[in-house]
């Protein structure tokens, strides 16, 4: 058989491999897509990022920051704070400003 | 076809439906985990903001025979919050995984929940009385001078409005380096598993400082890693015996008598796999993201992306029962590979005979599963179909070209809309649905 009639034999079999299986198909689209995809898929690199899923953070500070940000824009605006007492006089229960809810409930519960 | 189950034709109508109705879905509200207790009372959920919310079946009284128990909130708490992990910089999320609750032995209630790195054991009980009538205290709190005390007297215990308390007994930590995916209770309600990537540990309800390693599939070298250990659970009659399924699609049933370490399996589930289908999705849709055993504890159930096997504890070669769940995505593989869909994790359970099974799809859509009849249903969770009772009607995906009136195209189907966690009570067909933040109930018109 020529090398010519061969190839055309596998590009038959290739064709008729996207004609049966839309699994093929699918994959043949995505290597056009990403020609530098690896080949083996289920490896070590999805398994590694799967393993390590969650972000990082330069150091505690850093997550500290990021999460004080986040809240500040979760939680609705605070009630008005009582004016600061400073060494005025030994503060009573009523005096001290109320402690921020840090949480807020789950909307199912209400 | 009008509904599925037993020999009967259910039909599901609308019952209720929690949750916020904002376009705008805050993170916090996703629901992650919902579950029934043992008697079907008590509907727990988890969200991504680390939160519980207990829901109770109201008494039926006699004159209102015609609506069915609802569930009301019963008791909502903070079960985790986020962490950092000094070590690796990493943060931890306080996402509630999964809840499990345990059988109810005395008036409390007492569940397990978890997060990626931590289980806790919180117990919830009421408290409907309170004394009254202290010597040495107000009513209001205030101490009262001892020297204007003439008498003694006995505090009287008196009723007070219901108060649901929920405090955490018991706080297992730092036995998982990988992230926790599974928690299930022994039969033996003294012991329970959980299972990170790597690893699944044995624990008892009473002792926190330590746990038994009993599988480890690390390998030595990380590079060699080939799978992970997606779900777990322990037989619901066998003390000894739990399953694990993998990143491949293989399920192993491991006996604990067999040995301390329980790396080498006593049955190894795998169907088949035609080689020439194979292809660079093949392995990721056979993931297997959730393993449930039957009540009987005969069967098991996994759910891959695209479909839902049952096996039969006695045969490994092959499942017994196969059923699509949305066979029509197998040509929409590379744009869900793009968005990340692929890698969702959807979840399956069974009605309390073992007749029927449910799974969520996408554009909430759920599907039922009928294992006598083999018929199969699709409903939707919506907003759209929420007046008390309505029945829900069954939807349709059309996939070729002609769209009837009332299907809707794969193209159409919104991604976003993701039904991952579904639960049925144990013993009525009540069903609880999460769709993103919102949990809908339904019930069958005839229960």
């Amino acid at each position: 058989m020529s090398s010519e009639e061969e190839a055309s034999i596998d590009e038959q079999q290739e064709m008729q491999d996207t004609v049966v299986s839309p699994e093929k198909a699918e994959e043949a689209k995505l290597k056009a897509r990403y020609p530098h995809l690896g080949v083996r898929p289920g490896g070590s690199d999805l398994l590694r990022k799967r393993l390590t899923k969650g972000q990082k953070y330069f150091d505690s500070g850093d997550y500290n920051m990021a999460k004080a940000k986040m809240k500040n824009k979760q939680l609705p605006t605070a009630a008005a704070e009582k004016t600061e007492i400073t060494g005025d006089h030994i503060p009573t229960p009523q005096d001290l400003p109320q402690r921020k809810q840090s949480l807020v409930a789950s909307k199912l519960a209400v | 076809m009008a509904g599925v189950g037993g020999g009967n034709d259910f039909q599901w109508c609308f019952s209720q439906v929690k949750g916020a109705i904002d376009e705008d879905v805050a993170e916090a509200d996703i629901i992650s985990t919902v579950e029934f207790n043992y008697s079907g009372e008590l509907l727990a959920t988890g969200d991504k903001g680390g939160r519980v919310v207990i829901f109770q079946r109201e008494q039926e009284s006699k004159n209102r025979s015609l609506s069915r128990g609802e569930y009301n909130v019963y008791s909502t708490f903070q079960s985790h919050e986020p962490e950092f992990d000094y070590l690796k910089s990493l943060e931890i999320e306080e996402k509630i995984n999964k809840i499990r609750w345990l059988p109810q032995q005395n008036a409390a209630h007492f569940l397990l929940s978890t997060n990626d790195k931590t289980i806790k054991l919180w117990k919830i009980s009421e408290r409907d009385k309170r004394a009254e009538g202290y010597n040495l205290k107000d009513e209001d709190g205030r101490l009262r001078d001892p020297f204007r005390i003439t008498s003694l007297r006995v505090p009287v215990l008196m009723p007070m409005d219901l108060m649901v308390e929920a405090s955490p007994r018991r706080i297992f930590a730092n036995a998982h380096t990988y992230h926790i995916n599974s928690i299930s209770v022994n039969s033996d309600y003294q012991t329970y598993l959980s299972a990170d990537d790597l690893r699944i540990n044995l624990w008892h309800l009473e002792i926190t400082d330590r746990s038994f390693n009993i599988v480890d599939i690390k390998p030595a070298n990380m590079e060699e890693l080939t799978e992970v250990i997606t779900a777990a659970e322990c037989h619901p009659h066998q003390c000894n015996v739990f399953v694990y399924s993998s990143s491949k699609g293989t399920i192993r049933l491991c006996d604990m008598r067999a040995a301390a370490l329980c790396d080498r399996h006593s049955k190894f589930f795998e169907e088949p796999e035609d080689p020439s289908s194979r292809s660079f999705f093949s392995e990721i849709i056979s993931s297997i993201s959730d393993v449930k055993f039957s009540h009987s504890g005969r069967y098991m159930m996994t759910r891959d992306y695209l479909s839902v096997k049952v096996w039969d504890l006695n045969m490994e070669n092959r499942p017994v029962e196969t059923y699509q769940v949305h066979e029509y995505l197998r040509s929409k593989l590379c744009s869900l590979y793009e968005n990340d869909c692929i890698f969702d994790k959807f979840e399956c359970c069974w009605n309390g005979s073992d007749s029927a099974i449910m799974t969520g799809s996408y554009n909430n859509f759920f599907r039922m599963f009928d294992r006598n009849t083999r018929r199969d249903i699709t409903l939707e969770a919506s907003r759209e179909n929420s007046k008390p009772r309505a029945m829900l009607k069954p939807r349709k995906v059309c996939t070729g070209g002609k769209r009837k009136k009332d299907e809707i195209s794969v193209d159409s189907l919104d991604f976003n809309k993701k039904i991952l966690h579904t639960a049925w009570h144990p013993k009525e067909n009540v069903i609880a649905v999460a769709a993103t933040n919102n949990l809908y109930i339904f019930q069958d018109k005839m229960n």
